[in-house]
């Protein structure tokens, strides 16, 4: 999720706002397709994948192309107004109930030495690492994934060469986008969701994206690494409900000593 | 000889300001041809417009008598004008390589990468020990040659070369221009935006002279060399 978030920012320089309530989209798709088409969300991560990918292409295209040349404080407005947008379209479509996705491996546990790894959580790990992975061979290997890489290096250069940032901002959107969706799905089976957990998801990945680093690919991974590290011993230490505090003084401490984040470079 | 590049009326600028007005210039096919003029003449909005990085408000562009005014900037270059910009304008966090490799955008081009890339490299021998390293670590003169390599990758037909001598050593600038002969001799068709007015004179076969947004002299650049004018108000003597 937050490896979505800071493709887009890298890109596009543009903060989703919406990024948890496109994420409470993917999970609410797992749903459905888990109820009514019976498909398990480890699967049907790929359509929400998809699905999401097209509304990031669509909110792209249809909003953020417009106001990309706008001063922040517009982006900030029109990125929560898509953010409203969503928590109530899902609110009106699945009304405000908790929902909780019931995957095959639920309640399925082994036993690694002295721990009990819960499987589904183990599997959304193993999941999340390779579509990382692959993300990154996108951007790193492939002709178009360069050319995003190179529009959020230098976006003027971009131009200068003859591409259509127009079309690359989409697909960088897009990517995101199905990013999030796919972490909704994969998270599903084991975090109960309503429509109003979008505003939780996008502030925590907010705080991940900035430790590691804003715009650092690597830097999104450790810092969810850390920061989920970080809340499981603060819940287990002191206790659950304050699990938020340990991350977000983790976010002040690391800000005190390396403003950029951990993987981050100065922004000029 | 053929028309290439034909600008006619060419007006354009930010917000209230105009920058160029009745810009007029002519490139024919295997010309190199210099535009200079002092700092704020508009010399770098005039190729701005050519390119579609900026919106003309007046006036026509046409490409081999075909109107490109008013394309977006990745039609144009699709069409053969390749532009190396003011600043260069790298992907510093990319390797030299990657940043050659992406120049090449159109099919035509990328199905020829491998053989333009031997080319650019047999131009500028230094970025093949290079291609590995990281365009923002390069010194100024090979992020000039990546610059003007990455335009090459599009096998374009017109190149336009913004300041390429800006910030360099004299000797780089030697080598450089140097280059852009040969370029022009391989073929294709320059035009040279030039702020360093005698060693662009020197290299070009005709000159514009640019002041306050309007071109107010043109001819042959030997005899605008030999040009009073022209010696008193940038050379210098």
């Amino acid at each position: 999720m937050a490896v979505g978030l800071t493709l887009i920012f890298g890109v596009m320089r543009v903060v989703n706002f919406a990024h948890g309530d496109m994420m409470v989209w993917g999970m609410y798709l797992a749903w459905v397709l888990s109820t009514r088409f019976g498909l398990d969300p480890y699967f049907g991560f790929v359509i929400c994948a998809g699905v999401l990918f097209l509304v990031g292409v669509a909110v792209q295209r249809g909003l953020v192309d417009r106001i990309l040349d706008a001063p922040h404080e517009m982006q900030i407005l029109l990125m929560l107004g898509v953010a409203l947008v969503l928590e109530n379209s899902a609110l009106m479509v699945f009304g405000p109930e908790p929902r909780r996705v019931r995957g095959v491996l639920r309640l399925s546990t082994i036993d690694v030495g002295p721990f009990i790894v819960d499987l589904a959580r183990l599997v959304t790990f193993v999941v999340a690492v390779v579509l990382s992975v692959l993300l990154w061979a996108f951007l790193f290997k492939s002709d178009l994934g360069r050319t995003i890489r190179a529009a959020a290096d230098n976006g003027y250069g971009a131009l200068v060469i003859g591409t259509n940032v127009r079309r690359v901002y989409a697909v960088a959107f897009g990517i995101g986008a199905a990013c999030v969706g796919a972490a909704g799905a994969l998270v599903a089976p084991f975090l109960p969701f309503s429509p109003s957990a979008g505003l939780p998801a996008s502030v925590t990945s907010f705080n991940i994206v900035i430790i590691g680093g804003m715009g650092s690919l690597p830097g999104a991974f450790f810092g969810g690494l850390l920061v989920s590290v970080a809340e499981s011993l603060g819940a287990v230490f002191l206790r659950p409900s304050l699990k938020e505090v340990v991350s977000f003084s983790l976010l002040i401490v690391i800000l005190l000593f390396r403003p950029a984040g951990l993987f981050g470079k100065r922004l000029s | 000889m053929a028309t290439l590049l034909r600008v006619d009326g060419l007006e354009a600028g930010y917000g209230d300001l105009v920058a160029v007005r009745a810009v007029s210039l002519e490139l024919a096919a295997g010309e190199l041809v210099a535009l200079i003029g002092s700092n704020g003449a508009g010399k770098t909005t005039t190729l701005r417009a050519i390119t579609g990085l900026l919106r003309p408000r007046r006036g026509a562009v046409e490409l081999d008598g075909e109107r490109i005014d008013g394309l977006a900037s990745s039609a144009i270059v699709a069409r053969g004008i390749a532009h190396v910009p003011e600043g260069r304008q790298l992907f510093p966090t990319m390797t030299v390589l990657e940043n050659l490799e992406l120049g090449a955008r159109s099919p035509e081009s990328r199905r020829r990468r491998g053989e333009t890339l031997e080319d650019v490299f047999r131009l500028f021998p230094h970025l093949a020990e290079r291609q590995h390293q990281l365009a923002g670590t390069l010194s100024g003169g090979e992020q000039q040659m990546t610059a003007i390599g990455r335009a090459l990758m599009a096998r374009p037909r017109l190149l336009l070369l913004d300041e390429p001598s800006l910030g360099l050593a004299p000797v780089v600038v030697t080598s450089i221009f140097e280059n852009l002969a040969r370029i022009n001799a391989a073929g294709v068709t320059v035009l040279l935006v030039e702020q360093n007015v005698l060693r662009a004179l020197r290299l070009s076969h005709r000159a514009y002279v640019l002041e306050n947004g309007s071109i107010t002299l043109a001819g042959p650049s030997a005899r605008l060399l030999a040009d009073e004018d022209i010696r008193r108000a940038y050379l210098g003597r």
